[in-house]
């Protein structure tokens, strides 16, 4: 079953790593869907959240052929975890006096914003799940999209959990750490393990 | 204490106990050239073209079980270097791969011998560095060594442009250890995998081991032997397993896959359990995926976590270094006996024998693999080439002691057998015995200067039958008969060698070839033997292209 997957990974902050992630999907022929990165609260680390279409199979690979890379220092697939998943798009929408009033309803109802106007345009910003940010986009095709662009998925796990990469000196307990995280079920208990 | 980028590069190298490397200068790396002189003990081999500078790096660090090192300047040096390098790559051999680049300032303006080589090698090594400043080279080659050596072993390429190499930087010794938060040491297996493993192995009927090149790497031959004795489980290995475990024990059934032997793939279809150390269930050991052995419950022991898994569903994975993992597994495993089983596979090989009896005079490719064990004890060290005489090589040959076989198996390059064999000289005494196609050859004969230059006592042994032999079998079999570009022209070998100040030599029969032998010992020198085959001999047995192992066949009269 091919399901859209939401894998973190943490990764030194240094030239040419996105090549290196970007290299890997093109060599093992994975397909990513979006990959964003950004600083997170530990300086020298980048934090990626990439979605990738794949079944289980496909999407273990993915991380275990990441972990490889040297410059990745953790990698978590949360997709079956609880977590909070947000993606923003800024939509450029044709509204003239006629009917910016609708827009403006539209905008209302998706508590959107609006961020620029113009006589002609509107520049919307939507927050939200991806399948919110879809809706959204529908409902503004009515009026004719100018211009648009999605970030694509961050996600975070909800409560105390977190996709931290261990802070752990000690070699074995590294290792032990990111054998846990490497699997697909939270016990981390290898998922080719048949009974 | 301040030193040149040149200087900390050569400090880190002796600290490394590098013994020699191979190289090939140019532009860029003259600065390196230049203190070469002030480090006699670092052996430079120069090579005549820097493919070789990577398979002879490759070969020694095979036999040598050591971390090879291979040197080439910016742009074409680089570039020559890829196919060596994919080749350690794909068989997971340690090499530490030095190339110059173009001064900082020209890098990204496409300055003359320019090649963006960290961006080429992304895919083909385990990790790769360029330094931009002198005072990064001692830890990223600290870091190079360490990556390249342990865990699932590989190249890991360091670029350094030119004025790195000149520019100064504070030298306080070489650093002591490495700081790779992304890059645990992953040998030890976790107990419960251990554990399953176990039960896994003592529950079983008619299991089967399958030792790759892990076992090898890991150096776990006693520990194999052990544990095959311990449980009573015949062992298989790959092609690149081979010499891991010592083929003149009871318990070893030769190596499985697309020319294995006949009862090695039968074995593996019929076991019940199939144990997997070291090895990465590729597809020309394991024939079609979907109908190797479907009801087997397949245990994996591999040092990569994402080689488990990867091609079959495992019952028992062990993610672990292979000595680490059966030193944990052996005191937990249950004496066994299995004399149906074994029984079983001694009948399929009572009917399916592999040794060669053919009588006659011509030279053929098993007899002579055969001849020649026979003539150095079955104790030489073996590199090969890829195609036919590759695959004699692996299936008449017994080897017993670990390293003593080198090939390229996973990348499978043609020309490897002379620049391997070369650098594999490098790292023993006793004389290497190349197994050439006569195609390779061709490919990298340059580097019979190179042999001359150091004296080598390589012999390179040309299974000469003037094909593309294995290319040839397929047209005869799979294209009707259809040969196209596989009739080889060829320069006359012997003449060749002497004009590189080689012995070169000639055997058309098989009363020759066995003199030829005798003639040959106590040489210390290097030796071109073009041993004239039967021209159009084929290899068997064989699983056809995207065949099952059950479906291995032994003539074509089976197709």
């Amino acid at each position: 079953m091919a399901s859209r997957n939401t894998i973190v990974a943490h990764v030194e902050d240094r030239p040419g790593v996105l090549a290196r992630v970007a290299s890997l999907f093109r060599r093992r022929g994975f397909n990513i869907e979006s990959l964003t990165v950004g600083h997170c609260e530990e300086p020298g680390l980048s934090r990626m959240t990439i979605v990738v279409d794949g079944d289980d199979h496909q999407v273990d690979q993915v991380c275990r052929q990441l972990f490889k890379l040297i410059d990745v220092v953790s990698v978590q697939d949360i997709t079956y975890t609880p977590m909070v998943d947000r993606e923003l798009a800024l939509i450029k929408v044709s509204a003239s006096n006629f009917n910016r009033r609708e827009v403006l309803d539209v905008v209302e109802v998706f508590r959107a914003d609006v961020v620029d106007v113009d006589a002609e345009a509107l520049i919307i910003q939507v927050l939200g799940d991806e399948g919110k940010v879809d809706a959204a986009v529908k409902m503004f095709e009515q009026f004719g999209i100018l211009e648009m662009v999605r970030t694509g998925r961050v996600a975070m796990r909800r409560g105390t959990e977190t996709t931290k990469p261990p802070a752990i000196s000690d070699s074995q307990q590294a290792a032990a750490a990111i054998r846990a995280m490497l699997g697909r079920r939270p016990e981390g208990v290898l998922p080719f393990a048949s009974d | 204490m301040r030193l040149t980028g040149a200087r900390i590069l050569m400090e880190c190298l002796r600290a490394e106990g590098v013994e020699v490397f191979f190289g090939y200068p140019g532009g860029v790396v003259l600065p390196l050239y230049n203190t070469l002189g002030e480090y006699p003990d670092i052996k430079h081999v120069l090579v005549r073209h820097e493919q070789a500078a990577a398979h002879a790096a490759d070969g020694y660090a095979r036999v040598a079980g050591r971390t090879g090192v291979c040197l080439a300047t910016s742009g074409p040096g680089a570039t020559n270097l890829v196919t060596g390098i994919t080749t350690a790559y794909m068989d997971s051999v340690p090499m530490v791969v030095l190339t110059g680049n173009v001064a900082r300032d020209l890098i990204g303006r496409d300055g003359f011998q320019e090649a963006d080589i960290t961006g080429i090698t992304l895919p083909i090594t385990k990790h790769n560095y360029l330094l931009m400043r002198a005072s990064e080279i001692a830890p990223a080659v600290k870091e190079a060594f360490h990556i390249a050596s342990t865990g699932r072993k590989g190249p890991v390429l360091v670029d350094i442009p030119k004025d790195v190499f000149i520019e100064e930087a504070e030298w306080d010794g070489y650093p002591q250890g490495v700081s790779l938060r992304g890059y645990p040491i992953m040998d030890v297996p976790r107990e419960e995998e251990v554990s399953k493993a176990a039960e896994t192995i003592n529950a079983a009927k008619k299991p089967i081991i399958i030792a790759g090149h892990g076992v090898v790497q890991s150096e776990a031959q006693d520990e194999l032997v052990k544990f095959a004795e311990l449980s009573d489980t015949p062992v298989l290995t790959t092609l690149l397993g081979i010499s891991g475990m010592p083929e003149d024990h009871e318990l070893s059934y030769g190596f499985l896959g697309m020319h294995g032997h006949f009862y090695a793939n039968m074995a593996a279809d019929r076991a019940d359990v199939v144990i997997g150390i070291g090895m990465r269930f590729d597809d020309r050991a394991m024939g079609r995926f979907s109908d190797f052995n479907p009801t087997a419950k397949i245990v994996h022991i591999d040092i990569d976590p994402a080689e488990i898994g990867k091609n079959f569903i495992t019952h028992a994975p062990v993610n672990g270094d292979v000595k680490e993992t059966l030193t944990r597994l052996l005191p937990q495993l249950e004496l066994n006996r299995h004399p149906e089983w074994r029984a079983e596979i001694d009948q399929i090989m009572t009917q399916h024998p592999t040794d060669y009896v053919e009588e006659g005079t011509v030279l053929s490719g098993p007899w002579l693999v055969q001849a020649l064990a026979e003539a150095t004890q079955g104790d030489s060290t073996i590199v090969t080439g890829v195609g036919q005489h590759q695959m004699w090589a692996a299936q008449y040959y017994p080897y017993t002691k670990q390293r003593q076989w080198v090939t390229s198996g996973g990348l499978g390059t043609m020309g490897y057998e002379v620049p391997a064999a070369m650098g594999a000289q490098f790292a023993q005494q006793e004389p290497i015995w190349s197994i050439c196609g006569d195609g390779g050859f061709q490919m990298t004969s340059q580097e019979l200067q190179t042999v001359a230059d150091h004296n080598l006592p390589v012999r390179f042994a040309i299974f000469n039958n003037g094909f593309l032999g294995m290319v040839r079998q397929w047209q005869e079999l799979f294209y009707e008969h259809n040969y196209h570009s596989v009739d080889l022209g060829q320069p006359d070998f012997v003449k060749l060698a002497e004009a590189y100040g080689v012995r070169g030599v000639r055997a058309t029969t098989r009363a020759e070839a066995m003199q030829l032998f005798r003639d040959l010992e106590g040489y210390d020198g290097p030796v071109v033997i073009d041993f004239q085959l039967e021209r159009e001999e084929n290899v068997w047995p064989m699983v056809p292209a995207g065949a099952a192992l059950s479906e291995t066949i032994e003539s074509a009269e089976d197709l």
